[in-house]
C-alpha cells in the first residue's frame, strides 16, 4: 500500500480557502497525509500524550484562574474554596495538580525513547534542542505552579530554588531580592510566578510548534534508526497513527484518572495542606518527584555555586549529546554496548531520584556523590567511548524490508 | 472472522466492510461521550459556588422606616428596594387600569395581603439592569435614567423601553416589623 | 522485552517519589480499615455525626477548623432546622444600628467558631504552643486518618529517663515524643446519642474519621465518579484498539 498523496480538493470553498491561507494543506500534511515510517512502536506514542497533556494543563488551568486569588492573604483559602464549593472544582484541581505529574510522566518517557533511538543525532539535532528547551520552560513553570497554593512546601520550596541564584558571584544577592521583589518570599514573589506560571504555557505552545515544525522537516525517527527511502517505507500518518495515539491515549487516560479519583494526594506532600508560615520550616524539604534527580544532584556538590552548576549541567549537558556521541549507528538495537549504557543510566537516574528524597546525610551523601559523578561521565566518557569502540551490528537495507521481509518487492 | 463464518463466499467483503464501518462509528461515538462528560465539569464550574447559593438570604428591620420613606438593602449582590408607600400612592398604584400596561399586574399580587404599604422589589431595570431612580417619573414611581423607562408606584413599567414589571423577590414577614429577603 | 524494561522503570521511577515522601517521619502507625478507604470507600453517616460530637464537645475548646461552614454538616446527615439550632448556639460579629461592633446568631452559611480571635491569643492561652486548624489536618499529617486515631491513643507515662520539658506530655506516636497537648480523651467524655459506648478508642475513630470528612469533603462523589470513569474508559481502550488492530490490518495489507 502506497503512503502519501498530497492534499487534494474539489471543494471551492476550500480551494479559495487555500489560495490565501494554505491552512488545511498544512492539517492535512501533519495530521493525515504526514508520511510516518511503517515500524513506530508504542514508545512513539508519547509525544502526541505530551501535547495532550500540554493542552489538559492549559485548560483546567484557566479555569482554575477563575477561582483562585493570587494573594498571600487568600490564595490557600481559595484553592479550599475551589475543593469544597466550587462545582467539580476539587476534580479540576486534582487534574491540574495530577497532570503536572502525568506530564513528566510522559516527557521523561519521551525523552529516553530519544536517548535509546538515539533520536538526536543529525539531522534531527534542532529538534533535539527544541525538546529539551520544552523541558526546560516545563520545569520553571511547574516550580511556579507548586507555589501557587501558598503551602508551606509552596513557600520553602520557593524560598529554597530562589535562593540559589545567591550563589551568583558578586550579583548573587541583588538577583535574589530581584526574583522576590522584597527581602524574602511574600506577595509580590507570589504575583509575579502566578504571572509566569499563566505565560510559559503559552511559551511551551510556541516552541512545540517549532518542535513539530522541525519533525515534519525531518521526519519522525522509527526504531531501526534508518532514514525513510521511499514511500513503502511509510504509511498515511491517518487513519494508522491517529487510530493508535486514540488507543495509547486511552490507555493513559486510565494511568491518569486512577491518580485523579483514587489516589490524589500520593503524589504530593502532606505539608502542603498547610498553610505557609515563614516563621516555621518543614522538617524535611522535598520537592515534587519529578525534580529529585536534579535535587539529588544539586546536594550532592558540597558548596553552593557548584551545586548550582552542576544541577544545570546536568540538563545542559543534553544539548551536547548530537555530539557526545558520534556512533555512525542511530538505534540502540544495534549497539549492543550502548544499549547497556543507557540503561545503566536509567538505574542511575532512579538511584538520584532516590537519593533527592532522603535527608542529606550519612551514607545518601556518598551514594547521591557516587551517582552524580556516573551521571556526568555518561555523557562525557562512557557515550563517546562507546561511539568510538563499538562494533555495531548489522543495520537492514530500508525500513521496508526489515518489517515486511522479501514481500516489500512484490 | 465472525462476520465471515457466518456470512457466505460472495458476502465476505460487504461484511468485514459493515464490521469494521461498526466499529469506527462505535469508537468515535464513544469518543464523542468521553468528550462530552469531560467538558461538563468544565461548564458547571462557572455555576454559582455552594458558598455563593448558601449566602442568599437578608433580613430587613421596616420598624425604622417612615411611611414615604424607602431604603436599600443588598441581596445577592443585587439591590433591593423597601418602600414603606403613602396612603396616595397605594391608591393610584390599585386604580390604574390594567388595560393600558405592558406587564399587567394587579397591585395585589406585588404585596403581601394585608401589608399593602410595603413594597419589596428588586431595583434592577428590567431593560438592560441599570438601578431606577425613586420618586421620579411620570407615574409617581421610579425612572430609569438609562433609556427612560417609567415605573409606577407599585413598580410596573408603564412607559419606556424596559419590556417588565421590576421583579419581586421571594420574601416573607417574619414579625410585623421584620422580613426576610430569598 | 526492552520496552518492558523501560515502561517498569518508569512506573518505579514514580512508586519511588511517592513512597519516599511518605516514608520520612519515625513512629509506627497502625494502619485502619476506615469505611472509606478503597475504591468504593464512603462515609460511616454515624460516625460522622458521632465524630463532630467530639470535636465540637472537646477539640473545639482550643481547635479551630476554619474552612468548614456549618451548612456544610447537611452532607454528614444533619437536617437543614438541626444545622440552623447548630448554627444558632454560636455568635458572629456584626455592626448594630449605630454601627458598633456587636454579635448575633450565627447562621449556616456562616464558618466554625474559631475557639480564639487570633494566632497570638490562642499561644497565650496554650503556652506558647498553637493548636492547629484541623480542617485539613487529615491531609496535612503523613498517615492521616490513622495518624489522628494513634495520635490520640499515643499518651502513655513517660519513660524513666526521657526528659519531658515542662508543659509537654509523652507521646508515643507524636514526633519527638513531647507534645504540647495534654491526653484530651478519657473514657466516656462525651455521651453519645445513640448509645455507643465512648470509650478512647471509639471516640478517636470517631473523631478520625470526621475530620478525614473535613479535609476531604468530596471523597464519595470523587470516588463514585472514578468508577464510572474507569468503567467508561476500559470500555473506550477495548474500543480504540480493535479500531487500531483492523487499521493496522488494511494499512500493512498483509
Amino acid at each position: 500500500m502506497s503512503s502519501s498523496t498530497p492534499f487534494q480538493t474539489n471543494s471551492k470553498v476550500i480551494k479559495w480557502i487555500e489560495a490565501r491561507l494554505p491552512i488545511i494543506s498544512t492539517i492535512d500534511g501533519a495530521l493525515v497525509s504526514y508520511p510516518a515510517p511503517r515500524n513506530l512502536n508504542y514508545w512513539w506514542n508519547f509525544g502526541s500524550l505530551a501535547g495532550f497533556m500540554l493542552v489538559a494543563q492549559i485548560v483546567t488551568g484557566i479555569i482554575l484562574v477563575m477561582h483562585y486569588t493570587p494573594h498571600v492573604t487568600l490564595a490557600f483559602a481559595s484553592v479550599e474554596h475551589i475543593m469544597r464549593d466550587v462545582n467539580y472544582g476539587w476534580l479540576l484541581r486534582y487534574a491540574h495538580a495530577n497532570g503536572a505529574s502525568m506530564f513528566f510522566v510522559v516527557v521523561y518517557i519521551h525523552i529516553l525513547r530519544g536517548l535509546y533511538y538515539g533520536s538526536y543525532k543529525a539531522p534531527r539535532e534542532l529538534l533535539w534542542w527544541l525538546g529539551i528547551v520544552i523541558f526546560l520552560l516545563m520545569m520553571a513553570t511547574a516550580f511556579m505552579g507548586y507555589v501557587l497554593p501558598w503551602g508551606q512546601m509552596s513557600f520553602w520550596g520557593a524560598t529554597v530554588i530562589t535562593n540559589l541564584f545567591g550563589a551568583l558571584p558578586m550579583i548573587g544577592g541583588d538577583i535574589v531580592t530581584w526574583l522576590w521583589g522584597g527581602f524574602s518570599v511574600d506577595n509580590a514573589t507570589l504575583n509575579r510566578f502566578f504571572s509566569l506560571h499563566y505565560l510559559l504555557p503559552f511559551v511551551i505552545c510556541a516552541v512545540v510548534f517549532l518542535h513539530l515544525w522541525a519533525l515534519h522537516t525531518t521526519k519522525s525517527s522509527n526504531p531501526l534508526g534508518i532514514e525513510i527511502k521511499g514511500d513503502q517505507d511509510t504509511v498515511p500518518f491517518h487513519p494508522y497513527y491517529t487510530a493508535k495515539d486514540a488507543f495509547g491515549l486511552s490507555v493513559f487516560l486510565m494511568f491518569f484518572a486512577y491518580w485523579v479519583f483514587f489516589n490524589p494526594n500520593a503524589l504530593g506532600h502532606p505539608d502542603n495542606y498547610t498553610e505557609a508560615n515563614p516563621m516555621v520550616t518543614p522538617a524535611h524539604i522535598v520537592p515534587e518527584w519529578y525534580f529529585l534527580p536534579f535535587y539529588a544532584i544539586l546536594r550532592a556538590v558540597p558548596d553552593k555555586l557548584g551545586g548550582v552548576i552542576a544541577m544545570g549541567g546536568a540538563i545542559v549537558i543534553l544539548f551536547f549529546m548530537p555530539y557526545l556521541d558520534f556512533s555512525k549507528v542511530r538505534s540502540a538495537k544495534f549497539r549492543p554496548i550502548y544499549k547497556q549504557a543507557f540503561w545503566l543510566f536509567v538505574i542511575d537516574g532512579l538511584i538520584l531520584g532516590y537519593v533527592g528524597a532522603m535527608p542529606a546525610e550519612g551514607i545518601w551523601i556518598i551514594i547521591g556523590r557516587i551517582a552524580s559523578v556516573y551521571y556526568f561521565a555518561h555523557f562525557i566518557i562512557i557515550v563517546p567511548l562507546i561511539s568510538w569502540f563499538e562494533k555495531p551490528l548489522p543495520v537492514p537495507e530500508s525500513i521496508a524490508k526489515a518489517v515486511l521481509g522479501d514481500a516489500a518487492k512484490a | 472472522m465472525a462476520t465471515s463464518s457466518s456470512a457466505g463466499h460472495d458476502a465476505h467483503g460487504s461484511g468485514q466492510a459493515t464490521r469494521r464501518d461498526f466499529l469506527y462509528v462505535a469508537t468515535i461515538g464513544l469518543g464523542a461521550v468521553a468528550a462530552g462528560a469531560t467538558v461538563w465539569p468544565l461548564i458547571d464550574q462557572m455555576n454559582p459556588a455552594a458558598d455563593v447559593l448558601a449566602l442568599s438570604s437578608t433580613e430587613v428591620d421596616l420598624s425604622k422606616i417612615a411611611e414615604g420613606q424607602g431604603i436599600t438593602v443588598m441581596w445577592r449582590g443585587k439591590p433591593v428596594f423597601v418602600r414603606h408607600r403613602t396612603e396616595k400612592e397605594i391608591k393610584e398604584a390599585e386604580e390604574a387600569p390594567l388595560s393600558e400596561m405592558r406587564d399587567p399586574a394587579t397591585d395585589a399580587s406585588r404585596v403581601k395581603e394585608g401589608k399593602k404599604q410595603w413594597l419589596v422589589m428588586v431595583g434592577v431595570c428590567t431593560h438592560l439592569g441599570c438601578i431606577p431612580l425613586g420618586q421620579q417619573g411620570d407615574y409617581d414611581g421610579w425612572f430609569c435614567p438609562c433609556h427612560g423607562s417609567h415605573y409606577d408606584s407599585s413598580g410596573r413599567i408603564r412607559k419606556g423601553p424596559a419590556p417588565l414589571n421590576l421583579a419581586i423577590p421571594e420574601y416573607q414577614f417574619l414579625s410585623d416589623t421584620k422580613i426576610k429577603i430569598g | 522485552m526492552s520496552s518492558f524494561k523501560l515502561g517498569a522503570a518508569a512506573l518505579l521511577a514514580l512508586g519511588l517519589g511517592a513512597g519516599v515522601a511518605q516514608a520520612n517521619e519515625g513512629a509506627h502507625i497502625e494502619k485502619l480499615d476506615w469505611s472509606f478507604n478503597g475504591a468504593f470507600g464512603t462515609f460511616d453517616r454515624a460516625a460522622l455525626q458521632r465524630g463532630y460530637q467530639v470535636y465540637k464537645e472537646v477539640c473545639a475548646s482550643c481547635h479551630s477548623m476554619k474552612y468548614l461552614s456549618y451548612r456544610n454538616l447537611q452532607d454528614i446527615g444533619f437536617s437543614e432546622a438541626e444545622v440552623k439550632a447548630l448554627a444558632a448556639q454560636y455568635e458572629v460579629p456584626a455592626l448594630d444600628e449605630a454601627g458598633d461592633p456587636t454579635t448575633v446568631k450565627a447562621k449556616p452559611s456562616d464558618r466554625f467558631h474559631s475557639p480564639f480571635p487570633n494566632e497570638v491569643a490562642a499561644r497565650a492561652a496554650n503556652g506558647g504552643a498553637l493548636p492547629p486548624d484541623l480542617s485539613l489536618i487529615a491531609k496535612a499529617r503523613v498517615g492521616g486518618p490513622d495518624y489522628i486515631h494513634a495520635l490520640l491513643n499515643g499518651y502513655h507515662e513517660t519513660p524513666a529517663g526521657f526528659a519531658l520539658p515542662d508543659g509537654k506530655s509523652y507521646n508515643t506516636v507524636f514526633p519527638g515524643n513531647a507534645i504540647g497537648m495534654p491526653k484530651p480523651l478519657s473514657d466516656d467524655q462525651v455521651t453519645y446519642a445513640d448509645g455507643t459506648k465512648a470509650t478512647v478508642e471509639q471516640m478517636s475513630r470517631d473523631v478520625a474519621t470526621f475530620l478525614m470528612w473535613a479535609a476531604e469533603p468530596k471523597l464519595e462523589d470523587r470516588k463514585r465518579a472514578g468508577v464510572k470513569v474507569m468503567g467508561f474508559l476500559g470500555l473506550l481502550t477495548i474500543f480504540t484498539f480493535l479500531t487500531y488492530r483492523k487499521v493496522r490490518r488494511k494499512v500493512q495489507g498483509h
